[in-house]
């Protein structure tokens, strides 16, 4: 049998997806799923609880308003195996975050991502663990 | 060809140091395996589950069960919950899970049918106890020969007695849940009369498997299996877990923040 690059490729990606978690405590009715927004910011609050922690921060939207963003992660647990913490986050630090927002327009969404003052970038989906 | 094995020698040895790695746990606050199992996977012990169990991703289960037909009752249950997942899945606005809304107890057996974080067993001579990481509740499951209870109080926890089926495998029969609680993330219902049936099947030193059956014939028209050997691997010794309590002030304060202002119509 001959194994191609691409193959190997394919396989890897298949492992991978195959521990991904679908949904979480509360399921994506709400969110408009596959949007993507990004938006620079300041924390104002993270919340490191259970059944989700979520993080507030201030931001402009594309209008220029200045809101304040409330966007959700899954829980402490499972956070902490994608390599956050209870202190990843305090009030007053910049903050980049990609997020996926609810339909309606709220300034309310899931992280999919945080870029941190420093670089450091946090993944917040994709991981291995449970919801 | 030689750059396709070196290519497929590289994923594997990333994939198996990434392994090895996760085996690792830290002295205090463990969440859980994440790679290939940490135990060793010599003979099983003779009538022992002893340790700190992981089921990983198998535990949570995260779009609910598929149930066996409901029965007129259960239908009428099940309209009743508003799930955050599965065939009936609602807006988070909406969602009425007792559990991760209000901070209810899991209860049995959700706590192992949605919630199966890590866990430990401990034995002793007439008992075998379970110490859940999720809630950090336990149960009590009675080896000394006791029937069940013929009326029980409901309790949120239920009722359990065991017996060893073999050298390796641990019947547990459980009644008494409380129909309060749901079955699983996807708002499936139970009656006060339901019956469980869960079979802990030590496979070898590192492994277990786990089959779940209930009989509920007030809200489902058939018995049905929720867990077929569900395989749950044995955590390295001395693994300390950390705490996972779903609070309802923390429940309230998720409302409050974001399920309240995320109402899609």
């Amino acid at each position: 049998m001959r194994m191609t690059f691409r193959g190997v490729s394919i396989a890897a990606m298949g492992v991978l997806l195959m521990s991904v978690p679908l949904a979480a405590h509360h399921g994506a009715a709400a969110l408009d799923t596959g949007k993507e927004v990004t938006l620079k910011g300041t924390v104002t609050e993270w919340i490191w609880s259970n059944p989700h922690c979520f993080l507030q921060f201030d931001a402009k939207d594309n209008t220029g308003t200045m809101r304040n963003w409330a966007v959700e992660t899954q829980n402490p647990t499972a956070m902490t195996q994608r390599g956050w913490s209870r202190t990843s986050f305090k009030a007053g630090d910049a903050v980049t975050v990609t997020l996926e927002p609810v339909k309606n327009g709220q300034p309310i969404g899931r992280i999919l991502s945080v870029i941190l003052a420093n670089g450091e970038k946090l993944i917040a989906a994709n991981a291995t663990t449970p919801p | 060809m030689r750059h396709h094995v070196v290519v497929f020698t590289l994923a594997a040895t990333a994939v198996f140091a990434s392994m090895l790695a996760s085996a690792q746990m830290k002295p205090w606050n463990n969440a859980g395996l994440e790679g290939a199992s940490a135990g060793p996977s010599g003979p099983a012990p003779r009538r022992d589950l002893s340790g700190t169990w992981d089921a990983g991703t198998g535990g949570i289960q995260p779009t609910g069960h598929v149930a066996a037909p409901f029965t007129a009752l259960g239908q009428q249950m099940a309209s009743a919950n508003k799930p955050g997942n599965g065939s009936r899945i609602v807006s988070v606005t909406d969602d009425n899970d007792p559990l991760s809304t209000m901070g209810d107890p899991t209860g049995f057996p959700r706590i192992i049918m949605y919630e199966l974080r890590p866990f430990q067993i401990v034995q002793t001579p007439n008992q075998v106890l379970i110490l859940y990481m999720f809630e950090k509740r336990w149960r009590v499951i009675w080896t000394d020969g006791r029937p069940l209870p013929s009326n029980p109080d409901p309790r949120w926890y239920g009722y359990s007695v065991g017996r060893w089926a073999d050298d390796s495998t641990l019947v547990v029969q459980s009644v008494g849940t409380d129909d309060r609680t749901w079955l699983d993330n996807a708002g499936n219902p139970h009656s006060n009369s339901l019956r469980v049936e869960e079979r802990y099947h030590r496979v070898n030193q590192g492994t277990m498997e786990l089959t779940v059956t209930l009989d509920d014939p007030l809200v489902y028209t058939k018995s049905w299996m929720a867990l077929d050997k569900l395989a749950i691997r044995l955590m390295p010794n001395g693994t300390d877990l950390m705490e996972m309590i779903p609070s309802a002030s923390e429940a309230a304060a998720y409302r409050r923040v974001i399920a309240s202002q995320a109402k899609t119509k």
